[in-house]
């Protein structure tokens, strides 16, 4: 944990997610409500979300050895880790996505 | 899907696999729309049966296909298919093959809720949908359970995906490692696949691997029952039947010389059948391979192609042996009609040995086969396994109209019956012997049988020199037969006596003619002889009746000066 919070924040986006979600299942808005509440949460102002509906663009489902869905992939800050599910255990998403939570 | 094959009542619809030897034996090929189940244990050729499955789909068929692979990538598994002759890359280009890999570590996934694998099937139907695939090949599915930690999911996602490509129609093979023990995978994936079940085998026998495939289960068709052996050579996968299931080899009347016309008079008087299979056995050091290499070198001579595959000598080697009895098997290696190929036959298993055959024999595409010998087939093998697999090799050549000549040497003595039972199989068989006598071997050579032809039941004394291979009459009579030297002794005393009784009948002919010069002299003097008694008969004759005149005269006289007359009235 050498780069502070402070820094990152200054220059550039440190966290920067994708969702892998099939169509607009219950799902697919349970996982994007429980990402958008634990970013809020813990990655205020670091973050940004992109949602992939693989439904509509399957040819980027290999890209990223899509699998499972829903599944959150960490594109940065490397190296590059992979969640699967639909994000309803956060301290199991803060593991994944090696964040360090913030008490509250 | 079950209920469209329902009504199509008669049989069930099949997508044909292409590869040699699976289509006979499943009675047309894998259920077509449905999957198949292919298992057995790493390295016995799951991967390369299922590619060949899609490839010759591709490309025979004109149904795409896509391969799914969850263990090596796209670069590894068109590198290994390269080795039997597939361009994936070029047909990726056509889009008649999709690759897509599918990579799953465990350390990378975290569960932190409900999901399912819909992933798997989007970017499966994707691939699907952008080539138009007919066939679909997941290799191995297995590989998810190592690296998705709930089975449970999985499990229920994998019996959606199996209704899934058969609702879609699909014609889908699906992997699995053996398990353990008894059971057919290690995941149980047979429960879902239920369809048709392919078990690939792969077992060692005094240290050879043989290869053998079974079709444990295929619902709605009859298929065969046994364990086929197969083989994966340079041309893809054969399935080889035990037997070919037809004997409809076609049939020629044309003769082919064996390059010995003794032999060819031997065998009605024009050699073997184009396509026949010849046996030529006998022990050690009866001349076998001089036939095999006679028949081989002839072949040449015709401008036909030959194949010699020679188990006990380097090629070298044969080509200085054979040119020590006349034999020239160089100019035609380097005219590029003769392929000697020399190995030893143990260096491979017996299977995988026939697979080379195979390959050769596709690719030189020869009219005369020569295998010397194939007893030395054997060597590691026992009799039961050899037969069937020299059988295949019999039906291969007949059905590839090639004739064939194998030697095969037996331990001398009254076991030339046994040859490792596949003289049954043999169209013609010679059966070379040694003879000894006075000292000396000799070779002598007899037709054992010849199907189709009338063929000499003589037996004859086979002669080796530096002006090639030579069949002399043996010497008969006596009640004995001889042959070598005995042979050449008698007829050299024959030959004498002849000269004697020659010289005999002369004499007396010429002691007739004398005599009968002698007879005929005789008969001169004879003649004479009586010719001079005949004149002297004559003589007297002529003399007395001269006597008598002159008496009357003298009389007549005497009484007329007597002046009678009485005696001339009287």
């Amino acid at each position: 944990m050498s780069v502070s919070a402070h820094e990152v924040s200054a220059s550039v986006v440190a966290f920067q997610l994708r969702l892998y979600v099939a169509g607009q299942t219950v799902r697919s808005l349970t996982a994007i409500a429980n990402l958008q509440r634990i970013c809020e949460t813990h990655l205020a102002g670091q973050y940004r979300i992109e949602v992939i509906d693989l439904t509509k663009t399957p040819q980027l489902a290999a890209g990223d050895q899509i699998l499972a869905v829903p599944t959150l992939v960490r594109r940065l800050p490397e190296p590059i880790k992979k969640i699967i599910g639909d994000l309803s255990n956060e301290e199991r998403v803060l593991v994944g996505l090696d964040i360090q939570p913030i008490r509250s | 899907m079950s209920k469209r094959t329902a009504a199509s009542l008669p049989t069930l619809r099949k997508a044909r696999t292409g590869i040699e030897g699976l289509d006979e034996i499943t009675g047309g090929g894998l259920p077509a729309g449905r999957p198949t189940l292919v298992c057995g244990s790493a390295g016995c050729g799951k991967t390369m049966l299922a590619m060949e499955v899609l490839v010759r789909g591709a490309t025979q068929f004109d149904e795409p296909g896509v391969f799914v692979m969850f263990e090596e990538n796209a670069a590894e598994i068109t590198a290994n298919v390269r080795s039997l002759g597939f361009d994936l890359d070029a047909l990726v280009a056509e889009k008649k093959i999709a690759l897509d890999y599918v990579h799953i570590e465990r350390s990378e996934i975290e569960e932190t809720g409900d999901y399912d694998l819909e992933g798997l099937f989007i970017r499966l139907g994707y691939a699907i949908d952008s080539i138009g695939a007919k066939r679909v090949v997941l290799d191995t599915v297995e590989a998810l359970f190592a690296g998705l930690p709930n089975h449970g999911v999985l499990r229920a996602e994998l019996r959606r995906l199996f209704r899934w490509l058969k609702d879609r129609g699909m014609t889908a093979i699906i992997t699995g490692e053996k398990g353990e023990g008894s059971a057919i995978t290690r995941y149980g994936l047979e429960e879902y696949v239920a369809d048709c079940v392919i078990v690939l085998d792969q077992r060692m026998h005094a240290q050879i691997s043989t290869r053998r495939l079974r079709i444990l289960k295929y619902r709605g068709t009859a298929h065969g029952m046994n364990e086929y052996p197969f083989l994966i050579g340079t041309h893809g996968f054969s399935v080889l039947p035990i037997t070919s299931l037809q004997l409809d080899h076609k049939v020629t009347t044309q003769r082919v010389s064996t390059g010995i016309a003794r032999l060819d008079e031997m065998l009605g008087g024009q050699g073997v059948f184009r396509g026949s299979s010849v046996l030529v056995s006998g022990a050690p050091g009866t001349g076998k391979s001089s036939i095999a290499a006679k028949l081989v070198e002839t072949a040449c001579r015709r401008g036909e192609r030959a194949l010699f595959f020679a188990y006990e000598e380097s090629n070298a080697q044969i080509i200085r042996n054979m040119r020590s009895i006349g034999i020239d098997l160089e100019t035609w290696v380097e005219k590029g009609l003769l392929t000697i190929h020399s190995s030893r036959p143990t260096l491979r298993g017996l299977e995988q040995h026939l697979v080379m055959m195979h390959d050769l024999v596709r690719t030189f595409d020869p009219a005369v086969v020569a295998v010397d010998p194939i007893s030395n087939l054997t060597m590691a093998n026992e009799d039961a396994e050899v037969k069937p697999t020299l059988m295949r090799l019999f039906d291969f050549l007949k059905k590839d109209q090639i004739t064939a000549v194998f030697t095969s040497l037996t331990g001398g003595g009254d076991d030339e019956g046994s040859q490792l039972g596949v003289s049954s199989l043999m169209d013609t068989w010679l059966l070379l012997r040694n003879v000894e006598f006075t000292g000396e071997h000799n070779r002598t050579i007899f037709v054992r049988k010849s199907r189709g032809m009338a063929h000499s039941n003589q037996v004859r004394e086979f002669v080796l020199s530096d002006s090639g291979i030579e069949l002399v009459d043996v010497y008969l009579g006596d009640s004995q037969v001889l042959t070598g030297s005995a042979r050449i002794a008698r007829e050299a005393q024959e030959n004498a006596a002849a000269i004697l009784d020659g010289q005999d009948h002369q004499r007396r002919l010429r002691q007739l003619a004398c005599r009968r010069k002698a007879i005929k002299a005789q008969i001169a003097a004879l003649q004479a002889e009586a010719d001079a008694e005949a004149e002297e008969v004559k003589f007297a004759i002529t003399q007395d009746s001269l006597r008598k005149r002159n008496t009357h005269q003298s009389t007549d006289a005497m009484a007329q000066q007597r002046g009678g007359t009485k005696r001339k009235k009287q």
